[in-house]
């Protein structure tokens, strides 16, 4: 799903003052938002349709009345981000709590020990930005290194400064001298281990099936509740399946992510890999990493197999999916926004996207036991291409080496009887 | 019949040593074959700590044996040797079914066989350091490139493997051969207490080119 065409919704968070449509303008310093990540008052809100702006007079969305800042207050309370700030919007990405990554929801905003030793609140309490430290507001640690696409100018190419991993604290021996986890850290990223599920407190979204939506009740919208207090099903947006302790997937990963585009071609028989973990066993850089996939199913335009800008969100405009529930006007509006070319037909593709886990860091006793990986149907059962003990064996050695045993068996035994026999007689 | 003696035959350090290998074998065997996912028993990561351990326990104690065997004269025991070695094969592949006696019968200037001489001497000289050689290489995996080895770890672990195979039908072997004595558990109970009952023999045809070598105090029967 794409923000171009819906930037009002979606740039409540994706990013700055008015970026409404495609005329906002990325380099004016006047459209950063200073206060959503600087505010201390806890009242500063934009409004969810708001692209990007608070209101100027109460106004209700949801049943939720926003009120607008008392600026005086808001103005003074100016300071560093504490973890509420970057959670307003990270915590929430995708339209809800634990949306889109399993490892950041509002679980975090004054999490315990258990959940994350550096942010416990008891603890250590780090902030994100404990980590995430900054330079003239050039934030460090994002894992997005190269630009989606590599011939424009990215969004975030400013923000490409060191990033920072584990290591940076913790060396890249950070066990005791002598024990064998510090023999992995070349091959084996730290989260692996360290992060045994994700979504240990709060549920996270695993799959969005946009093709149910639209269905209505009585004429309406409607939503359906499910486990964990979550919607498992609503009119807008379809079907929805959420999880707790959800095992992460493993990739070989070195910190570079490949988005397919709404020029690429997709094959519409298999599920689509809207992004793809670079990473291999032989690459130096790259080290065994945790994932959450975040599967679904998406419209795509079945006529040129490509995936479908889709026009969701308007406050007017009939062509909008959320007002008119049509897919084919929400496509064709989508397709014309971003000004490619619809073929007129659509339908619906699975699609599987890359959320890479690092946060909610377990206490060490936590962490995974070694047969977690180390065994035959462990978590990396399905990563190819190197030897894993415990995982791995050498099928003919180990026929040979049985057979062997197995014939000295039975020829001891076959000896022992027959020196039974033999003696009695 | 000949008469029987019981003599002194395994002094302390040679039984202490001899149990403490059982116990290393047994347990390397089986965290060994746990590591390379054969089943699972106490974890992969208790097998891990107990191999590892083991595996250095066993390095000091092999340091030990080699130290007592040199300066014991105890390796002369392991002195290999073809003379007999067609008999004593002929006497395991028919002459016992045939109520035959040993050629090669035990006594204080002989513990082994020549044919337990090759095999408890390939087992020292070739099959523990080749062992403790590749579980070393194996542990230190990560530190290849400093020696200068360009394997993959698969080759490691196929020559270790291949190692505990050779200790297993050893094992399957030995634990066999031992119930060959005068009773099914003579010579187990010999290794336990040191005292081996042995028939009074005449010198070995090869024992005089061993060099001499006071034989240990024999007690009468």
């Amino acid at each position: 799903m794409n923000i171009q065409g819906n930037e009002p919704r979606c740039t409540s968070c994706h990013a700055g003052y008015g970026w409404k449509d495609a005329s906002f303008d990325f380099t004016s310093e006047r459209n950063v938002d200073c206060l959503v990540c600087h505010d201390q008052t806890g009242t500063y809100k934009k409004f969810p349709t708001g692209a990007g702006h608070p209101v100027s007079e109460p106004k209700k969305f949801m049943g939720k009345t926003f009120k607008p800042p008392d600026w005086n207050k808001v103005a003074q309370s100016v300071g560093r981000p504490t973890r509420k700030n970057c959670g307003t919007c990270h915590f929430y990405g995708g339209g809800g709590d634990g949306v889109k990554h399993g490892d950041l929801d509002s679980s975090l905003l004054t999490p315990d020990e258990q959940l994350d030793v550096h942010m416990d609140a008891e603890g250590p309490d780090f902030t994100c930005i404990r980590c995430h430290t900054t330079k003239s507001h050039k934030i460090a640690g994002r894992c997005y290194k190269k630009p989606a696409a590599k011939e424009l100018k990215s969004l975030i190419e400013d923000d490409l400064i060191e990033r920072i991993t584990c290591v940076s604290c913790h060396t890249e021996k950070p066990h005791e001298p002598g024990d064998k986890a510090n023999d992995h850290t070349d091959k084996v990223a730290c989260q692996s281990c360290h992060i045994p599920t994700f979504a240990r407190r709060l549920p996270t979204k695993m799959w969005w099936d946009w093709s149910t939506a639209g269905r209505k009740k009585d004429g309406k919208p409607y939503a359906v509740h499910g486990d964990y207090g979550k919607h498992t099903y609503h009119t807008k947006k379809g079907d929805f399946v959420w999880a707790k302790n959800v095992v992460p997937h493993y990739f070989w990963f070195n910190g570079t992510l490949e988005y397919t585009l709404l020029t690429d071609k997709i094959d519409p028989s298999k599920p689509v890999k809207l992004n793809r973990v670079v990473g291999s066993r032989d690459d130096p850089r790259s080290r065994i990493y945790p994932f959450k996939k975040h599967r679904g199913k998406q419209p795509y335009d079945s006529a040129n197999n490509t995936m479908a800008a889709i026009h969701l969100f308007s406050p007017k405009e009939e062509s909008a999916y959320w007002g008119s529930y049509d897919w084919k006007k929400a496509i064709a509006s989508g397709m014309e926004f971003v000004g490619l070319s619809y073929g007129g037909e659509y339908g619906f593709v699975e699609t599987e996207y890359h959320f890479p886990i690092t946060h909610m860091v377990a206490p060490k006793e936590n962490r995974l036991s070694c047969d977690e990986c180390h065994s035959r149907d462990g978590r990396l059962a399905t990563l190819a291409g190197f030897y894993m003990p415990g995982r791995d064996q050498h099928a003919w050695l180990d026929l040979i080496g049985w057979i062997g045993v197995a014939v000295s068996l039975v020829a001891v035994i076959l000896h022992g009887t027959v020196r039974k026999i033999t003696k009695k007689e | 019949m000949p008469a029987k003696n019981i003599i002194y035959l395994y002094p302390r350090f040679e039984r202490f040593w001899h149990w403490a290998q059982t116990l290393l074998i047994l347990v390397l065997l089986i965290t060994g074959f746990e590591i390379h996912g054969t089943y699972s028993l106490l974890g992969f990561e208790t097998a891990f700590t107990v191999h590892n351990f083991a595996a250095w326990a066993w390095l000091i104690l092999y340091v030990f044996i080699v130290f007592w065997m040199v300066t014991t004269g105890e390796w002369r025991h392991y002195i290999p040797t073809y003379r007999k070695l067609y008999d004593v094969s002929c006497y395991y592949a028919y002459g016992i079914f045939r109520g035959e006696s040993h050629p090669v019968p035990k006594s204080a200037r002989i513990k082994h066989n020549p044919l337990q001489r090759l095999t408890y001497l390939s087992i020292v000289s070739i099959l523990v350091p080749y062992q403790m050689v590749t579980g070393f290489l194996y542990y230190y995996y990560n530190s290849w490139p400093e020696m200068g080895l360009d394997w993959q770890l698969g080759t490691i672990t196929f020559l270790h493997t291949a190692g505990a195979f050779a200790f297993l039908i050893f094992l399957v072997v030995h634990l066999y051969m031992i119930t060959t004595g005068p009773t099914m558990l003579a010579h187990t109970r010999a290794m336990f207490t040191g005292w081996e009952e042995v028939e009074d023999v005449a010198a070995c045809e090869w024992e005089d080119k061993s060099p001499k070598r006071e034989a240990p105090a024999t007690p009468t029967s």
